[in-house]
């Protein structure tokens, strides 16, 4: 988990260009939206691309968006649930 | 006729170099379109992590409007009194490619949304605030004496009271941007409001 | 600056009908238009309705009197915008100082598409012809020959809003007495480009799209072309004009590159704006075409700048991309003819696909068609990505 963390992480930055961000100044459980990290509804559909590139998941209804993006343990969690029910 | 308006800022960016009211201000050897503006954006401005995620185009002009803007502060007016009015001739042409790209892999929305040329207005108005009357326009020349009388337009009828207007073009490593602020109030720089002052600023 | 802009008449052609007589059957009849691709080839064609145009490039172009292999954007252009100038009765154009004023998003895409295929498979390959008129202004020029139009030629582009703002342009020319006549609106083809586009924003409805109903998911593209003849005072004393263009205004939102604010600040300036103009009040508005996209954001924004300016009374609106699908921009222009024409048959247009009302805002949209109205002023909205916000009214008199 704490790897997918820390992958999550650089992928994050490198998909939303986040110039001035670094990988640690990502709080785990820090919110992604709004008064966290500042992120906006076009950001939310590239991490839906995200995790389509470098997982292999697809998200149909972007109405579940909020609850799987709200921090970075959140998708962490999401995608490790997503790998279980494949495997 | 006519009212008094005033060209009391103007903005020339071109073969990395800036140009404000007239005289050369920053000039960066050697590097690239995309280098070159995040040189501006650190120069000028910082503290916009959005800058960041803007096309080249949208940066371009954004930029541009920064510089502008220094030393000329907007709050005096309120946000429907500024308007934008822009134009280029390659539309967003480079956006449109680059995302044309990504189509047979997975499309980018972070792309998509930014193969509009207007697209540069929003984000200098999401920037500064501005709710007035916007418009962009396509030509195949910055023609200085439309852009001018279309202003002067807006302004004698009352739509809005300043405006933000010139040309922003780019595609690929080609690009120019001339911005002007024109004002009914008599500030900065205070030429004339005609299309021969802006065409003297511009060469 | 004086004197009024009055609409002598007006041409559409969408997916709902080839005229404005055909799209008026199909609101009476509430048949909207939408169905499986037929035109286009997308791997979206069996996911996502759209609102085609029922021709093929053949048909379209011997009714444009073109050339078969020009964009769709032209030919559709072409066919809206003489069936306008024919509605005035004004005789040859060439008689009069005459602009055109288009708007379009996607050019000659359709086309470029077409090439792209061929050149990536082989990069010696492709012809070249097609993508000649890409950009937005080609489309434009080829259709202003093929029209006679001479003394003025302008191309506009701001996303959704463009074929509203093609009518202030206009206007505005008019009153400045630089034109007498000017065919203003908007064209736009169904491409590749745009549907990928919206898919990947996630506002393309899989079903047929439900405007300000509570359960909307989405839009559905569209394509299509729509005219008005915006003439002087000089002009318009000759015939019958069917409306005049009293008021109209544009605010940029100044929020997000495509999202609306919440509470639809942009909306509210420009209706308000255009209100003002026109020198009304707002209980004086009998009918709004709204934008109405059918988008969880649109709707939800719109409805509450049309509470802020309309509350407690609330005039009949309807959103008519319920049956023509979002034709971008094309959007304005066709919904400019729909308006104009309201006024003059008392027409009130229906909102397809309604069944609950949306929870944040207090009205619903009218759901049957109906005519001989006592209507004396009409708006229509049109809103776009970059915050570019458009409202016009339309007055009987």
């Amino acid at each position: 988990m704490e790897k997918l963390m820390a992958d999550l992480k650089a992928q994050i930055i490198q998909q939303l260009n986040l110039q001035e961000v670094k990988p640690e100044d990502i709080g785990n459980d820090q919110p992604l939206f709004k008064e966290g990290l500042g992120l906006d509804s076009i950001d939310a559909l590239e991490l839906i691309v995200l995790l389509q590139q470098h997982h292999n998941i697809r998200i149909a209804k972007p109405e579940d968006g909020p609850n799987i993006f709200y921090s970075v343990r959140t998708m962490a969690e999401y995608i490790t649930a997503e790998k279980n029910k494949t495997a | 006729m006519s009212n008094n308006a005033y060209i009391t800022s103007a903005c020339v960016i071109r073969n990395n170099t800036v140009t404000k009211n007239g005289e050369p201000v920053f000039t960066s050897d050697n590097t690239g379109l995309p280098e070159f503006l995040r040189s501006l954006y650190d120069r000028y401005s910082g503290q916009y992590p959005k800058f960041h995620k803007m096309d080249l185009l949208s940066k371009l002009g954004w930029a541009a409007t920064e510089i502008l803007l220094q030393d000329m502060p907007m709050d005096i007016y309120v946000p429907e009194d500024t308007g934008v009015v822009l134009a280029n001739t390659s539309s967003s042409l480079d956006t449109d490619e680059r995302y044309y790209e990504t189509v047979s892999e997975i499309a980018s929305p972070a792309l998509f949304v930014y193969t509009l040329p207007n697209i540069v207005i929003g984000e200098i108005s999401i920037r500064h605030r501005f709710k007035g009357e916007n418009a962009f326009f396509i030509d195949d020349h910055f023609d200085i004496e439309f852009i001018t009388g279309y202003v002067r337009q807006l302004l004698d009828t009352g739509a809005i009271n300043a405006c933000i207007c010139g040309w922003v073009e780019q595609y690929h490593a080609g690009y120019e941007a001339a911005l002007y602020l024109v004002e009914k109030n008599s500030r900065g720089m205070a030429l004339p409001f005609t299309a021969e002052q802006a065409e003297k600023l511009y060469r | 600056m004086n004197g009024n802009v009055w609409i002598a008449g007006g041409g559409v052609i969408s997916g709902i009908g080839h005229d404005l007589g055909q799209c008026m059957v199909a609101f009476e009849e509430m048949r909207p238009g939408m169905k499986t691709l037929q035109h286009l080839h997308s791997v979206h064609a069996d996911t996502f309705p759209v609102v085609e145009v029922k021709a093929g490039n053949a048909e379209l172009a011997q009714k444009a009197g073109m050339p078969a292999h020009w964009s769709r954007t032209a030919l559709l252009s072409m066919i809206a915008a003489r069936e306008a100038w024919q509605s005035t009765g004004l005789g040859d154009i060439a008689q009069y100082r005459a602009g055109f004023v288009s708007a379009n998003t996607v050019g000659g895409m359709d086309k470029t598409e077409d090439f792209m295929k061929a050149f990536l498979e082989d990069t010696s390959k492709g012809s070249l012809r097609e993508v000649v008129h890409h950009e937005c202004g080609a489309v434009t020029e080829l259709v202003a020959d093929v029209l006679g139009i001479r003394h003025h030629v302008s191309t506009i582009s701001t996303a959704c809003s463009s074929g509203a703002n093609a009518l202030m342009y206009g206007s505005r020319m008019i009153r400045a007495g630089m034109l007498d006549v000017v065919i203003a609106g908007g064209t736009d083809a169904l491409t590749r480009f745009t549907l990928n586009g919206f898919n990947t924003l996630m506002i393309l409805d899989q079903q047929p799209c439900r405007p300000f109903d509570d359960t909307r998911t989405g839009l559905n593209l569209g394509e299509g072309a729509g005219y008005v003849v915006l003439v002087s005072d000089e002009i318009a004393k000759k015939i019958q004009p069917w409306c005049r263009l009293s008021g109209f205004a544009n605010a940029n939102d100044a929020y997000h590159q495509t999202a609306s604010s919440p509470e639809g600040t942009g909306n509210f300036m420009a209706m308000q704006g255009a209100l003002k103009m026109s020198g009304l009040a707002a209980s004086e508005i009998d009918y709004i075409n709204l934008h109405g996209t059918g988008t969880q954001n649109n709707d939800s924004s719109e409805g509450q700048a049309v509470e802020r300016l309309f509350a407690p009374a609330y005039p009949p609106a309807s959103s008519t991309k319920s049956f023509t699908g979002h034709t971008l921009g094309a959007s304005g222009g066709i919904e400019a003819v729909f308006s104009a024409w309201a006024l003059r048959e008392g027409i009130i247009y229906p909102n397809a696909n309604f069944t609950t009302r949306m929870k944040e805002i207090p009205f619903s949209p009218v759901t049957a068609f109906s005519k001989d109205n006592n209507l004396r002023h009409v708006m229509s909205n049109s809103f776009g990505f970059g915050g570019n916000c458009s409202s016009l009214v339309f007055s009987k008199e």
